[in-house]
């Protein structure tokens, strides 16, 4: 099992440019994701404030 | 004469259209991506047979030139959409261009990175100023960083839509130039194994996970490309009704 770690020398080289790949990918896929999820967030504060000056007053039943 | 353009061609430049067919896609897009980058690593870590000249180390060949080709893959997606965008004043080819640049540039990164490290132990060094391949990589990287920093100096985006367009068609030119430097200046690098002459220079033991990983990486840029312009979808189009029933408030 180490002798494949190892990569008969080559292992620094090789595992380096694997790890910096994956770790570039998985960093994509959150920054998209987190972008995503934020562009939602600002529709939805946005969707909320235009809700406002569309409230209805408030009527309180006259005992 | 009217030419009369079929219905998808409409349905494309519509924005509600499109990010709905973007959350259909992206599931599978990023599914099938990770799955085969998966077995393709695998394959080409374990599966497939040392290189008889460069040993172990050839492995990297499974992840270079992908990441590599998804760099310019992604300047060239980045420049047709931004040229549409130009010409036909279209605001989701914009928001194209716009999430492909900085995928482009993580990608064109990644290729330098893996580059230098198998240059190490094969050429005997990390980093050759001057050699053409890695100097017309590196200005594909600065391409992608200048139209991002292009674009951070406008407020108005429509005017930075309109200004990093001339940056991204301009700077296509270097697409064809990284491809072919190898041929024809003297590099470092070694010309492409995939597209020898007389067929790709390897073994089908070593080309089914080359070719596997070509795919994944491809897949797995269209999944992150969609996500981004979602995103992009979203914070162009504003208060636009539909984004309002989308995040489930607004709707009478």
């Amino acid at each position: 099992m180490s002798e494949f770690f190892l990569m008969n020398g080559d292992g620094a080289y090789v595992w380096s440019a694997y790890g910096l790949t994956l770790a570039v990918l998985i960093l994509n896929v959150w920054l998209a994701r987190a972008k995503h999820r934020a562009a939602l967030q600002r529709a939805r504060e946005l969707a909320g404030q235009a809700q406002v000056p569309r409230r209805q007053p408030t009527v309180r039943r006259v005992q | 004469m009217t030419m009369k353009l079929p219905r998808w061609f409409h349905q494309l430049g519509s924005p509600p259209y499109v990010y709905r067919l973007a959350d259909r896609l992206c599931p599978w897009l990023g599914a099938i991506g990770v799955i085969l980058l998966a077995v393709g690593s695998v394959w080409g870590l374990v599966i497939a047979p040392a290189d008889y000249q460069q040993d172990e180390v050839y492995r990297i060949i499974y992840i270079h030139p992908q990441t590599a080709y998804i760099g310019m893959m992604a300047y060239v997606v980045m420049a047709v959409a931004a040229a549409i965008g130009y010409v036909w004043r279209l605001k989701l080819a914009h928001a194209v261009a716009v999430s492909a640049a900085p995928i482009g540039a993580w990608f064109t990164f990644c290729a330098l990175f893996t580059g230098a490290v198998w240059g190490r132990p094969t050429w005997g060094t990390y980093w050759q100023w001057g050699d053409p391949r890695i100097m017309f990589e590196a200005l594909l990287l600065f391409l992608f960083l200048g139209y991002l920093a292009l674009r951070g100096a406008f407020d108005d985006r429509d005017k930075a839509d309109r200004v990093t367009a001339i940056l991204a068609v301009v700077g296509v030119v270097n697409v064809p130039i990284v491809h072919y430097s190898v041929e024809w200046w003297n590099s470092l690098h070694q010309t492409s194994t995939l597209l020898d002459e007389g067929g790709p220079a390897m073994t089908t033991d070593m080309l089914i996970p080359f070719l596997i990983m070509i795919l994944a990486f491809t897949l797995t840029f269209y999944w992150l490309l969609l996500r981004r312009l979602q995103a992009e979808i979203i914070e162009r189009e504003g208060d636009a009704r539909w984004i309002r029933e989308l995040v489930g408030e607004g709707a009478p």
